[in-house]
């Protein structure tokens, strides 16, 4: 069976420009960064090399880099590293709605331990105002955390107003930029944040690696305790090949959006976009007029379960998602979804559509052929959608 | 061969509905897996009276993941669906609410008419199967004569499962298959086992899938405090059946109809719970002769073999699941109304509960216990 993958927002496949570079490092280059031998001097030199890549990629220096696991790693740490919340309670910690669980559920977990947190709402499409950042601000306020790009509806988030803020109110900010890395071009320094995270595996490197930006001066306290890896900010063995891979991925990322292959992306989810809408009936984009990133679109259908249409065209052959997914697999209502406004029978019928450098314009014309035949088979055996019918 | 078909096999991550999947693949269907999730195992967990883990029998990670590994080694595609909010709305509040007002309800066959036969089936046919298969002991047939689907109670009577099937359609019966139905399940097990299937020997799961232990009072505490509402103030008096006050009580959601325990009064002859009056808040006990009654009103009929009970019929009647069937006669009373005459007291008819009704081995139908 033709399968077309356009769930680039879970994870993408590793490029192979990148698969080659990293495959030296598991067995030729097998050595430990730390070792003062031959070995150990190779991998630690590839593993500065890509340093200077991700740095490159964000605009930073090379010593603001701290490599993760990913970018659940990365978002803990930032949020934890500058908070010590789980040791001085009575701090103040300002969030959105819409962040990752990875933010969030850290953000609760701080909640627990003493500290007071702010969860910043969003408008209908999505966006968080930067006055309203402002106006939660409170003397014990130590950390502002607010994502770069959504993760379901690829909303950008106004993040270099919000770096104004937290600069006038010298508080700590932090930016989940795991899908916004490759996407659009970062620069740490316009945003004016402190702590930056993103994901190799957004990215087309493997799942399994990230990196977290920390300005220089930052007081980050690490989460693990070991030898002084990443300068003493995170112990453990490098992985040298995920790290490797890495650099690779954010290099030819930058070369990407600087030869306008962004543009390439965009065209193709903006065809994908107008023809279901123009297709199929009662749909539309969520978030449409906030700035997006240019291979997300989050559509709803409505009088449809997006579970059931997942399933639907996965088995026709079309890979793509309802948003986050829980651990037994199961689709939770989206979060994001409900706090832009959303009333839950349209979060339960909204889809991700999200591509990827790999597709072509045929895989998007194999999706526009099974899209509105599955929609129309789901709305025909749908009681809600009979009811309504019924009812005009 | 069979002709080819695709059939969405409702799996549970038990024996039974992985045999079905492995058998339906076995036979060339294009067998898709689907996995209803119906409650969060965690949200009780840690409230006063539940375990701190997360436990219980449905929905758990274990079973999700016992499923899985099934789809994986019969090579089919398999999806977890989520229903929970359909769950509590047409299942756990109802079981809830039927407590609380003195009843003692069966949350399995609410699931079955409001879930499985329901939104699943919809799911099901929604994603291209004409058919949905599950692995419960029971058999559907078309009869040509009457022009109906009939439900008929299985090869395996220790097994039969037909008690929490009453509610089924027409309309679900004629895209429902169940596979196991002549089948014995020492067969069952022994064609997992054939089959591949690790979970081959897992124990069958007995109790009700959310109520962690079968402590369902537990339950009540912890699902209500969750809720942030209290437990209504159902206490009251026990009476005899003379009408005469011989105690008090804690609440009418502690007892059930033919309980003998716990009523905390001293007298000669054992007492039982004869009935439970919701809205005086009264329980009224009496001795083991006055548990045993001849008629009984069901409500919310569904009928299966017979489009309408015109006249008076001769059936079997089964008053709880495990309830070995007593000869009666039915008649239609109101609207949705069955009444049913035994020809033999019944000991502790017990309202919430559901009467089925049998012709030999065809379900007639069914309704709840007014």
């Amino acid at each position: 069976m033709r399968r077309v993958y356009l769930d680039n927002n879970a994870t993408t496949p590793v490029l192979p420009a990148v698969f080659e570079a990293m495959q030296a490092y598991f067995g030729e280059h097998f050595g430990n960064a730390s070792s003062i031998h031959h070995h150990g001097q190779e991998t630690r030199a590839a593993v500065e090399r890509a340093r200077e890549s991700v740095a490159a990629l964000l605009g930073c220096r090379a010593s603001e880099i701290v490599f993760t696991s990913g970018g659940t790693e990365g978002d803990n740490l930032a949020v934890f590293g500058v908070t010590q919340g789980l040791t001085k309670p009575g701090q103040h910690v300002i969030t959105s709605t819409i962040e990752h669980h990875a933010v969030l559920n850290s953000c609760k977990h701080l909640e627990s331990s003493g500290c007071e947190v702010t969860y910043v709402r969003v408008d209908r499409l999505g966006l968080v105002d930067p006055d309203e950042v402002r106006c939660a601000l409170r003397p014990n306020t130590r950390l502002i955390t607010i994502m770069m790009a959504n993760n379901e509806t690829g909303v950008l988030q106004p993040i270099e107003d919000i770096g104004k803020v937290a600069a006038e109110a010298d508080v700590y900010f932090h930016t989940d930029a795991v899908q916004a890395a490759g996407k659009v071009g970062i620069d740490v320094k316009r945003i004016g944040c402190d702590l930056l995270s993103i994901s190799g595996h957004k990215m087309n490197a493997p799942q399994g690696v990230g990196a977290l930006y920390v300005r220089k001066g930052t007081a980050l306290r690490p989460m693990t305790f070991g030898g002084s890896h990443e300068r003493s900010r995170r112990a453990g063995t490098e992985n040298v090949p995920g790290i490797v891979a890495l650099g690779k991925a954010a290099e030819l990322a930058r070369e990407a959006i600087a030869r306008g292959d962004l543009e390439q992306m965009s065209n193709l989810r903006d065809r994908l976009e107008q023809t279901i809408l123009s297709e199929v009936e009662s749909t539309a984009v969520n978030g449409q007029g906030a700035p997006r990133v240019p291979n997300t679109s989050s559509i709803y259908f409505d009088c449809i379960e997006g579970e059931a249409l997942v399933i639907a065209l996965d088995l026709k052959g079309l890979a793509v998602s309802t948003g986050a997914a829980c651990s037994s697999g199961a689709i939770e209502p989206s979060h994001v979804l409900t706090a832009m406004g959303l009333p839950s029978e349209r979060a339960r019928g909204s889809l991700r559509f999200s591509v990827g450098k790999q597709n072509t314009p045929e895989d998007i014309e194999f999706a526009l052929g099974i899209i509105p035949q599955t929609v129309a088979r789901l709305r025909e055996l749908s009681p809600i959608y009979n009811k309504t019918a019924a009812r005009y | 061969m069979p002709q080819t078909r695709t059939i969405a096999v409702a799996m549970s991550g038990g024996v039974d509905s992985s045999t079905v999947a492995a058998m339906l693949r076995a036979e060339g269907h294009n067998v898709v897996g689907l996995t209803m999730q119906l409650w969060n195992q965690r949200r009780l967990a840690g409230h006063e009276g539940m375990p701190e883990a997360v436990q219980g029998r449905c929905c758990s990670l274990d079973d999700v993941y016992d499923a899985r590994r099934v789809a994986e080694t019969i090579g089919i595609p398999y999806y977890v669906v989520n229903h929970e909010e359909r769950f509590e709305r047409d299942v756990v509040r109802p079981f809830v609410e039927q407590y609380l007002s003195g009843r003692t309800p069966i949350p399995c066959s609410l699931c079955n008419n409001h879930l499985k036969f329901d939104q699943l089936l919809i799911v099901a046919q929604q994603i291209g199967a004409d058919a949905l298969a599950t692995g419960h002991y029971a058999q559907v047939d078309f009869d040509q004569t009457r022009g109906r689907w009939l439900l008929k109670r299985p090869t395996d009577r220790s097994k039969d499962q037909t008690y929490f099937l009453f509610g089924l359609t027409q309309e679900q019966l004629s895209r429902t298959l169940f596979p196991l139905g002549g089948m014995m399940k020492p067969e069952v097990r022994q064609l997992a086992q054939q089959h591949g299937l690790a979970l081959a020997q897992k124990p069958d799961s007995q109790e009700i899938c959310f109520v962690p232990g079968g402590d369902y009072k537990k339950f009540l505490d912890a699902y209500l405090a969750e809720q942030g509402e209290s437990l209504p103030d159902t206490a009251g008096e026990l009476v005899s059946t003379d009408g005469e006050v011989v105690g008090e009580h804690g609440g009418i959601h502690n007892f059930t109809v033919g309980q003998r325990k716990g009523l905390g009064i001293a007298t000669g002859s054992p007492l039982y719970v004869i009935q439970i009056k919701g809205d005086a808040r009264q329980v009224v006990v009496g001795d083991q002769e006055e548990l045993y009654s001849r008629t009984l009103r069901v409500h919310r009929t569904n009928l299966i073999s017979v489009e309408d009970l015109r006249e008076p019929m001769r059936v079997t009647v089964k008053i709880r699941h495990r309830h070995e069937g007593a000869s009666a006669q039915i008649e239609k009373s109101g609207d949705d109304g069955i009444l049913v005459s035994f020809d033999q007291p019944q000991r502790a008819i017990t309202p919430g509960q559901a009467a089925v009704f049998y012709d030999d081995t065809v379900v007639v139908g069914g309704g709840w216990i007014a």
